[in-house]
């Protein structure tokens, strides 16, 4: 009976990272000194999964680690143990350690279990402070085998004996243990749930010597009142099914645990094993080893527990590639479509008005086909937004400045590919507001404003695209700093003046930034170029607007999908190329006065006072072209990597939303050339990459 | 869409297998048929940039873009026009990034046939072993000698040569078959 348990690994490690997503976020809502039990329960259910499935799949360190840490947590459940900013600090590493490790177990690399078993010594040793914080919960844990305070022998209350009852027949296998339930816990949720009667079944421990403390010996016979609902009781088993017998049954007043001689013939204490007997007054904790003064807070939570956390609203897990298989299908209905619109224009006859109504009625159709299906990739920011309110916290912590993080429109859906690109930037821009924009609490209570400083994330749409802004109340951009390093640097005249976007312009400059890295200028820095790269990449743009002492805003506006492009076809010969219509800047037909060679070869246009080079496409793509005179071609002006040039080409042929398809599925990638489409005439189109157009000619004339 | 044939290997042990033979200029080529996707009329390709020659552009197949190659120029044979019995036969390659479709011009598709492999002869070893390390094998099919092709050496390194693969695929179209 061996399963190849590989198979699950994938979904293990997808299932354990969004657990661990939401236990941060559950970790970060936490107050300190009246935490919410829900959000208690949503913590101790991602350990406590993560825990079965590592010790399920064979992963014993994590299996250990979590261990701990349900402990911990457990001792919050239940109220023993305040929670404190120390220790919530301290779960957090535990989450970090503990996707540290899943990480490495996906990977198949080792486990930094130095790092790992330092926090766990960290989590034994608050437990363990817990413990003597409290002297009269003082029982080892190890020793903690509960007995019942139960009726045939303590004489529980009599009245509940007449009233109906669950008697529960919990007989566990031996591997229990090993993947990951823990028995005591059970009964604890048990006794939560009302008046818990207890009976072990001690008959199959085995002499001291033979005990392999990893396997379960113990059985269990258990009574609840009838009040109880089933399900909450089949729930406490839930994780343990398949390693037990269980049987629930109901039993009509009169005649409680009747069976108990049969089922526990071995007395209780005569059995090896460590036993304390709880005393009858505690009937209802009875399975609670510390008496704990405040059991009455988990027990209201339980029933809709596993419900919420994972976020389970109806969701189906599809894989990105079935989707992209669906995308292509449609994709290639509406070529079809369009060409069958094209033909039906040219029909005459008495039906003729009857088709082209239904081609119409089609096309309305396949555009709302198109929608549903782009929308299927789409994902809320708020995937991008959550990593956030943790990292503010741990840089406002190190930094010494007090941050309020505010997120808006986190329910704004983008494309998941736009979505995956753009975190880092993001993170980039939220560092730098903390680092550099956010004042001091004393210098902001100087400046006249509250010591608490608000970065700002926000997002929506916006006319087809969306707008991801970064705003903050810090001191904003110090213009005559970034002024003189540039003057220093020589990237501005001395006499200079600069109107505010130019100084803004500024920070972009590759390089600029970063040298300023390990000073205290206050104009943000580091790696602003590569912000702004990666947001072109993506086909977007990023503004900046600062208000000295106020604060700046940083606005990215991105398309809402990769999988469209606005684009200029243009014919070379006999050739359609599409130009995206972001990097074109503007379209003109030469004079024939109108262009400069340098050195013989090179061509440059002038253009608004600045000289740009020609790039005949024709030569870089070798197609014959019409004609080769620039005048009686046109130039399109586009830009790439805030560079200029012209681009030769035989005509303009219109605009058109273009669905981007991959050359590198089945080819490679062409330097210059991003992807390709299919025209209306299912012919394929190449897509111009402007930046890599401009990097390719310049290779051609150095070499 | 069924389990892709092309998973299966194109293994010439043991059994008979079904080998798809067509004519370039004087010769009989034969490709295992699991790997043949289609057979299409020829149609105008659009040019890629940058491509060895043989690679004649790319396709609109379905929803994913194929590139196209020309046997006869991979083959250094003589060219010859494109005509309206110009085939290309659609296969698939594996190459160290995964599976790739591409098209091949052939002058024409003959047959199908069976061929044993007890009766597969290894190809004469002459002058360098690169030359001729894409042959597969000679067999004989009524009288005719058929040169079996191994794709993924005579494409598949080609294709992974010219594009200096990446893992990244484009999700676009990654999934057509």
């Amino acid at each position: 009976m061996t399963v190849d348990l590989t198979q699950f690994h994938d979904a293990f490690f997808e299932e354990s990272f969004e657990a661990l997503d939401a236990m941060e976020a559950a970790l970060l809502k936490l107050d300190v000194g009246s935490p919410e039990p829900e959000l208690i329960n949503t913590i101790f259910r991602v350990a406590h999964s993560i825990k079965g499935g590592s010790a399920t799949f064979g992963f014993s360190e994590i299996a250990s680690f979590t261990h701990s840490l349900e402990t911990l947590l457990d001792e919050l459940r239940s109220g023993t143990m305040p929670v404190t900013v120390a220790l919530s600090d301290l779960l957090l590493k535990s989450v970090d350690v503990m996707r540290a490790m899943l990480r490495a177990v996906q990977a198949k690399q080792p486990i930094d279990s130095q790092r790992v078993s330092d926090l766990q010594f960290d989590l034994e040793v608050a437990i363990a402070h817990k413990s003597e914080a409290e002297p009269a919960a003082a029982t080892p844990a190890g020793a903690a085998w509960i007995v019942a305070a139960e009726s045939a022998a303590g004489g529980a209350a009599p009245a509940a004996q007449q009233a109906p009852r669950w008697r529960i027949r919990f007989h566990p296998y031996r591997e229990l243990l090993a993947r990951g339930n823990d028995p005591l816990r059970m009964l604890r949720e048990l006794a939560a749930l009302g008046e818990l009667a207890v009976r072990v079944d001690a008959q199959m421990l085995p002499a001291l010597a033979e005990v392999n403390p990893q396997d379960c010996y113990l059985a269990w016979s258990l009574e609840l009142p009838g009040e109880v609902p089933e399900d909450a009781i089949r729930q406490v088993f839930e994780w343990a099914e398949g390693d037990c017998d269980l049987s629930i049954e109901r039993l009509p007043g009169e005649q409680a645990l009747p069976a108990g001689a049969q089922d526990a013939p071995t007395p209780v204490q005569a059995t090896p094993a460590p036993v304390s007997a709880a005393p009858p007054a505690s009937a209802q904790h009875g399975a609670h080893p510390p008496p704990a003064p405040a059991p009455a807070s988990p027990a209201p939570a339980k029933p809709e527990a596993p419900v919420s956390a994972l976020g389970d609203s109806g969701s189906i897990r599809v894989s990105v590639e079935k989707i992209d298989e669906l995308m292509n299908t449609v994709g290639e209905l509406v070529i079809t479509q369009a060409m069958l619109s094209q033909l039906g224009s040219h029909f005459d006859g008495p039906d003729a008005e009857k088709l082209r109504a239904g081609l119409g009625q089609l096309e309305r159709n396949m555009r709302e086909l198109q929608e549903s299906v782009m929308r299927v990739r789409m994902l809320p920011i708020t995937f991008v937004f959550s990593r956030f309110p943790r990292m503010v916290r741990d840089l406002a912590q190190r930094l010494g400045k007090q941050i309020e993080l505010k997120l808006t429109g986190e329910q704004t859906e983008l494309d998941k590919t736009v979505l995956e690109k753009i975190g880092d930037p993001l993170v980039h821009l939220v560092r730098n507001s903390i680092d550099h924009g956010i004042e001091s609490p004393e210098a902001r209570i100087a400046a006249g404003k509250p010591a608490e400083g608000t970065v700002h994330l926000d997002a929506c749409h916006r006319g087809g695209n969306i707008a991801v802004e970064v705003s903050d109340d810090g001191g904003g951009l110090d213009r005559d700093r970034i002024l003189a390093k540039a003057r220093a640097r020589g990237l501005v005249g001395p006499n200079d003046t600069l109107t505010d976007p130019e100084i803004h312009e500024l920070i972009f400059v590759p390089g600029f930034s970063t040298a300023e890295k390990t000073t205290d200028l206050s104009g943000r820095g580091v790696g602003m170029d590569v912000v702004r790269r990666n947001v072109k990449e993506l086909g977007g743009k990023i503004e900046l607007k600062s208000e000295p002492g106020r604060g700046s805003r940083f606005i990215i506006t991105l398309p809402l999908t990769l999988a469209i492009v606005d684009g200029q076809s243009v014919a070379v010969g006999t050739e359609t190329y599409i130009v995206p219509l972001i990097s074109i800047v503007e379209s003109m037909q030469l004079k024939a006065t109108g262009i400069t060679r340098l050195s013989g070869h090179s061509e440059v246009l002038s253009f608004r006072g600045d000289y740009l080079p020609i790039i005949r496409l024709h030569e870089l793509f070798g197609v014959e072209p019409r004609s080769r005179a620039l005048h009686e071609g046109l130039v399109v002006v586009a830009e790439g990597d805030g560079r200029r040039v012209g681009l030769f080409v035989d005509d303009l042929l219109g605009q058109q939303q273009v669905v981007i398809k991959s050359l590198e599925a089945n080819y490679g990638h062409i330097e210059g050339v991003s992807g390709a489409t299919i025209l209306g005439d299912g012919s394929v189109a190449l897509i111009l990459d402007v930046p890599g157009l401009i990097r390719a000619a310049s290779m051609r004339t150095a070499a | 869409m069924s389990t892709n044939p092309v998973e299966r290997q194109q293994g010439f042990g043991g059994g008979s297998h079904q080998v798809l033979t067509f004519v370039l200029g004087n010769e009989t080529y034969g490709v295992d048929i699991l790997r043949v996707q289609e057979i299409r009329g020829w149609s105008a390709v659009t040019k890629i940039p940058h491509a060895p020659v043989h690679v004649l552009g790319v396709l609109n197949l379905r929803g994913s873009i194929v590139p196209i190659v020309d046997l006869r120029m991979r083959f250094a044979l003589e060219r010859v026009e494109y005509t309206a019995i110009t085939v290309i036969i659609v296969m698939s390659v594996n190459t160290p990034a995964g599976r790739r479709d591409f098209g091949v011009v052939v002058d024409g598709v003959s047959d199908v046939v069976d061929v044993n492999s007890a009766e597969v002869k290894p190809a004469p070893e002459l002058g360098s072993r690169s030359a001729t390390d894409y042959i597969r094998g000679l067999v004989s099919v009524s009288e005719r000698m058929v040169v079996l092709l191994d794709i993924d050496r005579l494409i598949g390194r080609d294709l992974a040569l010219s594009t200096g693969i990446d893992g990244e695929e484009a999700p676009a179209a990654s999934a057509a078959a």
